[in-house]
């Protein structure tokens, strides 16, 4: 029997690196609450997490002007969000919606933490074999 | 929390934020500036936001996007003509000319301006206190 660190963290460190990514892209939406024109995005995360197959066959870039695969899933991913009220300037940020999934975001982002977390600590545990 | 851009995305829309204050804070405090000609009249600002994209790429894929402030402008609204003849900034006619500063629409700007400044101090605070609970991961 060995441990195994990719085992055990499962999808956990994947749903982190999507939770960054998507506070960094609200947090564009929320710089960019006043810029004419901007069209608020976001990703859907379950989604991409339902997707991430660890078997899937990784597409190889051949030539150095390849544009390399992303690692992280998001491309394509991205989405323009529909506005519940848009504004005369195409501006499609809503502050308190950004916001809101903002703080949702910052949430889940603590609870992944919280769960890489306890299975680091059983992971000591056994490693320590009290 | 690997990447440190949303404190750039942050900060970039703290600073077009503080642009915005200090144009309206001339704005409201140039409201009285009379002068003898138009070309010499105060006129009211507004400066133009514009979202950072670094190139097409970046445009469809990129996460992080920053504000960029493109310009100030000048409000092209009829300056306020007066006849005051016994006023000392009042030319050969008699007329003195008043910014087309609107002091109402200044404050309503200068109040979401804050707004949206706060916003982004609170997004940064976020950020820092998850990447401090990254940092701490697993003691």
């Amino acid at each position: 029997m060995k441990i195994s660190f990719d085992n055990a963290l499962g999808l956990f460190p994947k749903s982190l690196e999507l939770r960054a990514k998507r506070t960094e892209l609200l947090a564009s939406n929320l710089a960019n609450a006043d810029t004419p024109g901007y069209k608020a995005r976001d990703f859907d995360i379950d989604r991409i997490l339902q997707e991430a197959n660890p078997r899937q066959i990784p597409l190889q870039t051949t030539r150095p002007e390849h544009l390399a695969p992303s690692t992280d899933g998001i491309e394509g991913q991205l989405a323009y969000r529909v506005p519940q009220q848009a504004s005369l300037d195409g501006n499609t940020v809503e502050e308190h919606i950004e916001q809101a999934k903002f703080a949702e975001n910052a949430l889940r982002y603590q609870t992944t933490l919280r769960f890489i977390n306890g299975k680091i600590s059983s992971l000591m545990l056994a490693l320590r074999g009290e | 929390m690997a990447s440190f851009k949303i404190f750039e995305v942050a900060g970039s829309g703290m600073n077009a934020q503080m642009v915005r204050l200090n144009i309206t804070a001339s704005n409201l405090a140039n409201a009285d500036s009379v002068s003898s000609s138009i070309e010499q009249t105060y006129k009211s600002r507004q400066p133009v936001f514009a979202a950072h994209f670094q190139n097409a790429f970046d445009r469809l894929h990129g996460t992080a996007t920053k504000v960029n402030i493109l310009g100030v402008v000048e409000s092209k609204a009829p300056l306020q003509m007066e006849y005051a003849p016994h006023h000392p900034m009042a030319n050969e006619q008699g007329y003195i000319f008043k910014p087309n500063v609107n002091t109402v629409e200044d404050l309503a700007n200068m109040i979401a301006a804050s707004r949206s400044y706060q916003n982004n101090i609170e997004v940064l605070n976020t950020a820092k206190e998850l990447m401090l609970q990254t940092l701490r991961l697993g003691q």
